[in-house]
């Protein structure tokens, strides 16, 4: 008697998606591949303790963490307002929010500096009020990026507020819980997995921002040059430089993957 | 009827197809089942009493308190509403421990969280649940997390006590002892009860009075006994497990349809219900002679077990249900399509008034 082998029972599969399906996956690991090959390994503990290196990784993990505290406290409750309220124009609202996925980061960028800019429409008179200048500062940085990323948390939070069962909101507001209250004790609580991943992919966004904050910011070391600015100023001067700090965002990325992985994505 | 009861309620609620339009009052201790088949507006109603629904029309007067009367624009939200609500699937707040999820209710009218706590561990020790004050819901059995649920309504004091379906999501076993537990509480609440539920069993062991809802209306309203012995509704005589009639008596006959009549015991006259148990009708291969004065043949149209018995479906002049046993069974060719013949003694039906 042998072991029959298990039987085939679906077909090979077909060689139009076997092969784009490879290229595709080529396509996406190449260039990482090549970013780790062509990194200068014997040299690289000096290069990352150089002090533009540090100053650089410092400003970015700042200000794309001020960027996510601003995109969860303001971007929470506009989630919630989208999950939870009817109200005429929800839909455009919605489409509305989306918007900065989707535009141009330069776009955003140019967008910002006429609103905030010195002579923007508010920006003036923040500038004439409080003396309070946005443009070119780090909390331009801050501001740029959190307008880029605010959408993923945005979205992120309304997709896991819609997920979340609201009978415990009834079952709250039954025991005597007001609104705020069942948000901040009950609804909160039960979509802080989803807040949580919103938050990263939000971080994540902010972090690798390039287009606004190099129009809003502009380019200034240790005040508004973040990372990504960073590596396309030393691509024109050192090559070697340029990979190193690539490969600190490569690694940074990596391990911010690493860790939603099983935790958010999959269970939202 | 001086003083009015602890809840005296006028539910109407209307969506677009269907219009639920009840009366309730139940007095400090009662406890009120509300019976109905699935869509009836069972649940519609109970959650027009928490405030989680609006009514049309109507009102909702708990301790002469207005909580909601639309003509007088009269709304109180659910968490001003002196209410605890048991869901069916308890609800109990994931991310809470159990003693957490019980204190919950005090902490929001205002107890200080120690207070609250040991309030919280008070109702479940009453509840038989002291041991297991720091467990997370999903680490409690469906029967504890009853039990968490009801301590954690109770834990506020409710003049109104709403329970939906509180033993559904319970296995059989673990049901029947849930069920002497939760009767034992809800003697004990002070304030008014009422229970929603599609099983019989529990309206009938927990509620002191049934209120039968059908299509958004009140078919029937008494205590169980009333209920059980004289159904006035398919709906409740299937519930109760008797075959039901409506005709016109006329002396010993109650004439059902055209060209047939049952002849009872009872004697009256006018528009009467005629019931009678599935285990008084006897099945015959031929014509029977002797007592039995009702006697008809009709064809089985369906078998199904039914406790040790056998529940046959016949389908003649009128549609009739018949329990007999595997023995009785044996002498007959029990196929769907075979015709019998149906026999039911006059003195093992029960004729009663269908008005008034």
């Amino acid at each position: 008697m042998t072991v029959a082998t298990p039987r085939r029972v679906r077909g090979r599969i077909p060689l139009p998606l076997i092969v784009p399906a490879g290229l595709s996956l080529l396509f996406l690991v190449l260039p990482l591949a090549g970013l780790l090959i062509r990194a200068p390994w014997t040299t690289l503990p000096q290069r990352l303790t150089e002090p533009g290196v540090l100053t650089a990784l410092r400003l970015s993990l700042q200000t794309a963490t001020l960027a996510t505290l601003l995109c969860v406290v303001l971007g929470v409750p506009l989630a919630w307002l989208l999950a939870r309220i009817e109200f005429p124009g929800r839909r455009v609202v919605r489409a509305l929010v989306t918007v900065p996925l989707v535009l141009p980061p330069v776009v955003g960028g140019v967008a910002l500096l006429l609103v905030f800019g010195r002579r923007g429409i508010l920006g003036s008179w923040l500038d004439s009020t409080f003396g309070i200048t946005l443009p070119f500062t780090t909390t331009g940085v801050v501001l740029a990026e959190a307008f880029v990323a605010m959408p993923f948390l945005v979205i992120a939070v309304e997709g896991a507020l819609r997920g979340a069962d609201t009978r415990y909101e009834e079952a709250a507001a039954t025991l005597g819980a007001g609104r705020w209250t069942t948000f901040t004790h009950v609804t909160l609580p039960l979509v802080a997995p989803g807040v949580a991943a919103g938050a990263v992919l939000c971080w994540a966004r902010a972090l690798g921002e390039f287009g606004a904050t190099i129009t809003f910011a502009g380019n200034f070391p240790g005040r508004t040059q973040t990372m990504p600015l960073a590596v396309y100023l030393a691509l024109e001067t050192d090559l070697q430089a340029a990979i190193v700090l690539s490969l600190i965002l490569l690694a940074v990325s990596v391990t911010i993957l690493a860790s939603l992985r099983d935790k958010w994505i999959a269970s939202p | 009827m001086s003083t009015p009861p602890l809840l005296d309620a006028h539910i109407v609620v209307e969506r677009e197809t269907f219009r639920l339009d009840l009366r309730i009052g139940i007095e400090k201790g009662e406890v009120v089942a509300l019976l109905g088949p699935n869509g009836a507006g069972k649940t519609t109603a109970l959650r027009a009493l928490a405030g989680l629904r609006p009514l049309t029309a109507g009102h909702v007067t708990l301790d002469g308190r207005d909580l909601d009367r639309p003509d007088r624009r009269v709304w109180t939200p659910t968490e001003h509403r002196p209410i605890g609500v048991v869901f069916q699937d308890y609800l109990l707040f994931p991310h809470l421990s159990a003693l957490d999820n019980v204190a919950f209710g005090p902490r929001r009218h205002g107890v200080r969280r120690h207070e609250a706590r040991e309030r919280a561990a008070r109702w479940l020790d009453r509840v038989g649940l002291g041991d297991y004050t720091s467990r997370k819901p999903r680490h409690l059995s469906g029967g504890q997390a009853q039990r968490v649920a009801l301590a954690r309504a109770l834990a506020v004091d409710p003049a109104l006590l709403l329970l939906d379906e509180p033993l559904a999501a319970l296995d059989a076993r673990t049901r029947l002892d849930t069920r002497a537990e939760l009767h034992r509480h809800l003697a004990e609440h002070p304030g008014a009860t009422l229970l929603v539920t599609h099983d019989p069993l529990d309206a009938l062991v927990l509620a002191d009075r049934l209120i039968i809802l059908e299509h958004g209306e009140i078919v029937q309203e008494g205590d169980a006994a009333t209920i059980t012995a004289q159904p006035r509704t398919d709906y409740v005589a299937r519930l109760v497990g008797l075959n039901l009639y409506r005709g016109t008596a006329d002396g010993h006959t109650v004439r059902v349809r055209d060209g047939f009549a049952l002849t009872t015991a009872d004697q009256l006259d006018g528009d009467a219900f005629v019931a009678f148990r599935p285990a008084a009708v006897a099945l015959h291969p031929e014509r029977p002679d002797g007592s039995p004065r009702n006697v008809w043949s009709a064809t089985i149209t369906g078998i199904q077990r039914h406790g040790d018995n056998l529940r046959i479906q016949l389908d003649g002049p009128i549609g009739v249900a018949a329990d007999i046993t595997p023995a009785a069974a044996a002498h007959l060719r029990l196929v769907p399509g075979q015709p019998v013949w149906v026999a039911v003694k006059a003195t093992e039906t029960r004729a009663y008034p269908a008005t008034g």
